[in-house]
């Protein structure tokens, strides 16, 4: 099975708007999927010059999906749901 | 930083707005226009009745946003006419804090409650543990006269079926020298008397209702003058934003300002200071010293403890310091200082060598409207770096561990650690000053906010990586120079 792959935004925007709480993923993910979910920060992802603009940040992306608002919970939720779990 | 995620991202996003909307070039029409913009006709309505409501709550923190009293606010005065009231103001206000009272409504008094849960049992413990005569049966079951309760909760603990329960008022709660209170119209406010700015309250009103007044305002305002505008960043400022803090200094001026001084240099000042000051102290025979870096310890002891005073170190605190450096090499420029905390505006107020202060999160939200990307950004240079211990003065216990290293003798240091101003430790504070004796210890750090100042209100990052991000960038200073 193909790993699902965890973009966590950095840009200032994300950080700032809720993006550093989620800083707690580099050690959830690992523990919880192992190799199955490789993680990575990435610079501005650019969805925040989108539509919502800052207003729906932080975003991750969890392979295409994109995970507005995003909490911990949240990002959980989509892995599992393209994990099929 | 709490776990309030939806509020504070609120408030966030209206100090954006608000920056953007002086950035534009109708800052009264932007300003007026801001409820309308985060709540457009046929949005679904969030949290609230209506979007009506929304936005004149929204209109509501905005005026806070602004800087102004959302109390005195009488629903007649426009967004746009405070937008030029803030133009033109020339003061800032002592007064901190402002509650928005129309969030007070959907929060209930602090009482203590028998719920449905009560079984009308024949033993009727919470009865007979009650020392105030407050309960009676009625249709079989426990009632308490509000009249004659003192809520000391002994008929809680005493319910052996957990029927009766504390409803909290969280801000009530939260504040430890009693300065918030629900009044009996129901809604709650500061009395400044009391009030020691730590901003708990802001942080645990799940409504998001007590807010800072800022002075994002009166800071742009000097950044668009002809006049150099220097900002000084606390220590804990590590870890609270992406990059390093050499990133971080091109991005403050890519908003702005002239120049970036790191706090921690003046942190270096009273480590020193506070070490010698410790030493003769110890020599003169007192039993214990506590430092006095602290706003909010320091307004604690000025309106609450003042017979700790004699045991209170005479040494100013890191802001007081670089502020005074800050005034000498630039005597003309206007001077703001980058908060963990709402305690410190209230010492800015104090100390005529600071002019504004700003915090973390007004800093992000100046980034947000910016589009500063920290990250792609340049290092730039301090011209005085700090020690290690210096920029470890943000985290619990690095206060004292400043102390111990900047003297020879380490191991004459015993410290003993305040984490956190509350009913419990301000009374073991009070034990210390009435003993005169602090119980194997010599040096008490004390600090307003658990974990200090990485906890204080208006931090960004989550304590526990704020304080990694900072161990990891320490680790690569020098260490403090001995005295």
């Amino acid at each position: 099975m193909a790993k699902v792959e965890v973009k966590v935004c950095l840009g200032t925007t994300c950080f700032v708007m809720g993006g550093s709480n989620l800083q707690e993923l580099n050690e959830i993910i690992p523990q919880k999927y192992g190799d199955k979910v490789e993680l990575n920060a990435a610079n501005c992802l650019g969805l925040c010059s989108i539509n919502w603009e800052y207003s729906k940040a932080p975003y991750v992306k969890v392979n295409e999906a994109v995970v507005s608002e995003a909490t911990v919970e949240k990002v959980l939720e989509e892995i599992d749901k393209q994990l099929g779990n | 930083m709490n776990n309030m995620g939806q509020v504070i991202h609120l408030k966030k996003e209206i100090l954006v707005r608000i920056i953007k909307a002086f950035l534009s070039d109708d800052f009264e029409r932007q300003a007026r226009l801001i409820p309308y913009d985060m709540r457009p006709k046929g949005m679904e309505v969030p949290y609230r009745c209506c979007v009506y409501k929304e936005r004149a709550i929204i209109k509501d923190r905005t005026i806070a946003g602004l800087g102004f009293p959302i109390e005195e606010d009488d629903e007649t005065v426009s967004l746009s006419d405070y937008a030029k009231q803030a133009m033109e103001r020339t003061q800032i206000s002592d007064k901190n804090l402002t509650v928005l009272q129309t969030a007070c409504k959907g929060c209930s008094t602090n009482r203590i409650y028998v719920t449905d849960l009560c079984q009308g049992c024949v033993a009727r413990p919470c009865q007979s543990t009650c020392k105030f005569g407050a309960i009676s049966i009625i249709n079989g079951r426990s009632v308490i006269d509000d009249s004659k309760c003192k809520k000391c909760q002994m008929c809680i603990n005493a319910c052996p079926y957990n029927a009766i329960v504390k409803i909290s008022v969280p801000c009530e709660d939260s504040c430890p020298v009693g300065a918030i209170k629900k009044d009996e119209t129901g809604f709650a406010s500061i009395d400044y008397d009391k009030c020691i700015n730590c901003g708990r309250c802001t942080a645990a009103c799940p409504f998001g209702a007590v807010h800072e007044r800022s002075q994002i305002i009166d800071i742009l305002k000097a950044i668009k003058s002809d006049k150099k505008v220097i900002a000084m960043v606390a220590p804990s400022i590590i870890g609270q934003f992406p990059g390093n803090i050499y990133q971080l200094k091109t991005a403050i001026i890519n908003t702005g300002f002239d120049d970036v001084y790191e706090v921690a240099q003046g942190a270096d000042v009273t480590a020193n200071t506070e070490a010698k000051e410790f030493t003769e102290r110890m020599e003169e025979g007192q039993n214990f010293m506590t430092t006095s870096c602290c706003a909010g310890y320091n307004q604690l002891i000025k309106k609450h403890l003042p017979e700790i005073k004699p045991f209170v170190s005479d040494t100013k605190t890191p802001l007081f310091y670089t502020a005074e450096i800050v005034r000498k090499e630039h005597p003309d420029a206007i001077t703001v200082f980058v908060s963990p905390c709402v305690a410190k505006r209230a010492e800015g107020f104090d100390n005529p060598n600071v002019d504004f202060v700003m915090n973390y999160e007004e800093l992000g939200a100046l980034f947000v409207a910016k589009k500063i990307q920290i990250l792609d950004l340049d290092e730039g240079k301090y011209t005085v770096e700090a020690s290690k211990q210096a920029r470890n003065f943000g985290y619990s216990g690095g206060v004292a561990e400043s102390v111990k290293k900047s003297l020879k003798d380490e191991d004459s240091v015993k410290p003993c650690i305040i984490n956190g101003l509350n009913k419990d430790s301000i009374k073991q504070l009070k034990k210390y000053a009435a003993s005169g004796v602090c119980e194997g210890c010599n040096l008490v750090e004390v600090m307003c906010c658990e974990g200090g100042c990485i906890g204080g209100n208006a931090t960004i990052n989550n304590q526990k990586t704020a304080k990694k991000l900072i161990d990891n960038f320490t680790q690569n200073s020098e260490d403090i120079s001995k005295i």
